[in-house]
């Protein structure tokens, strides 16, 4: 089994290989509904997120609504 | 008219806020930001009256996440999210962050901010008018956070902007409103909804603000830095409404005289 090296909200993280973004959430103990997720700089909407793979060196990114003005 | 304070008004009719197309129920817009704790924040926002409350789209913090989510604390269903792009200095980063926003799924406005420079938070006027123009191309509904600067809005609306949101002065400053003149002649010139956003410090500036005819104000640290945020809150909400009124009233003229009020006829000899 293989391990791959992601880099999420900037943070190194290793997942086991093969993982989609849906596994990645899962792990991170998120729900996909408050969340908005970005690979590699492209927005991939929340019904996709099963079915994108995820490969060794990618770039994560997971966002959320926090206070502002 | 009634207000919500529950004064009734004979022969004054004051038509709903539109913007893109969406009509709101309240001229108070409220940011989330920086309140003392959560639970104030939603006793804030009740205490307003406030339909539209800002936010903003950050990275999760992978160790702890439950807390800081807004979604948590506020139901998309009661109250109208608007997403921000604060803290962007670039149209690119701007534009990024409202397609982000967007995918959240909840509408399709944005406050559009683009800022300039980190000592006085003062917009990046080029680059707000290539992100508006941009972001209007993708169907979004731009609000846009601008200087107080005539010129500066009607580019904006020409570029499609939804509403146009002059600061009456720096983000979080509390100053008030510095420049009525402007203010006034921005909301005279332009056909989309001007609103005051940032600068308000209390609720006199709200009032005062309000009263140069303005269709809204959106605030933030005025009531999350007061005392007692709640309370606060609930000043503004008068203030901003009592300052729609005396605008659709129409103020007396101001003279550089006294005019006597009792009559000056009759006095005893």
């Amino acid at each position: 089994m293989s391990k791959l090296g992601l880099l999420v909200n900037g943070e190194p993280r290793q997942l086991q290989a093969p993982a989609t973004l849906s596994d990645l959430l899962v792990r991170l103990g998120l729900d996909p509904r408050m969340v908005v997720v970005e690979l590699n700089r492209e927005i991939i909407r929340r019904g996709r997120l099963g079915e994108v793979a995820l490969r060794d060196g990618d770039q994560v990114e997971l966002v959320h609504f926090v206070g502002g003005g | 008219m009634r207000l919500e304070s529950g004064v009734m008004t004979d022969q004054l009719f004051d038509p709903p806020l539109v913007i893109g197309g969406h009509t709101f129920r309240s001229r108070l817009l409220l940011g989330t930001g920086k309140y003392r704790s959560n639970a104030e924040m939603v006793r804030s926002i009740e205490a307003s009256g406030a339909e539209v409350v800002t936010v903003a789209v950050r990275r999760i913090d992978l160790d702890r996440t439950r807390e800081e989510g807004m979604l948590y604390h506020l139901d998309p269903k009661r109250f109208f999210l608007l997403a921000n792009t604060a803290g962007c200095y670039t149209a690119d980063e701007a534009i990024r962050y409202a397609r982000l926003a967007r995918e959240a799924g909840f509408n399709e406005f944005i406050k559009l901010e683009v800022i300039g420079d980190q000592a006085t938070l003062l917009p990046d006027v080029a680059g707000l008018l290539t992100a508006t123009r941009t972001l209007v191309k993708e169907g979004f509904q731009v609000m846009a956070y601008s200087n107080d600067d005539l010129i500066t809005a009607l580019r904006l609306e020409e570029a499609g902007a939804a509403a146009v949101m002059p600061l009456a002065s720096p983000i979080g400053s509390g100053l008030g409103l510095l420049n009525p003149y402007s203010i006034r002649t921005i909301k005279q010139r332009l056909r989309v909804p001007a609103l005051v956003d940032a600068g308000v410090g209390t609720a006199s500036d709200a009032c005062v603000t309000m009263e140069q005819g303005v269709d809204g104000i959106l605030m933030n640290t005025a009531i999350a830095e007061a005392q007692n945020a709640a309370a606060m809150a609930g000043a503004m909400r008068l203030a901003v409404e009592a300052g729609r009124l005396a605008y659709l009233a129409g103020r007396m003229p101001r003279r550089e005289i006294a005019v006597p009020s009792s009559p000056t006829k009759g006095m005893v000899g």
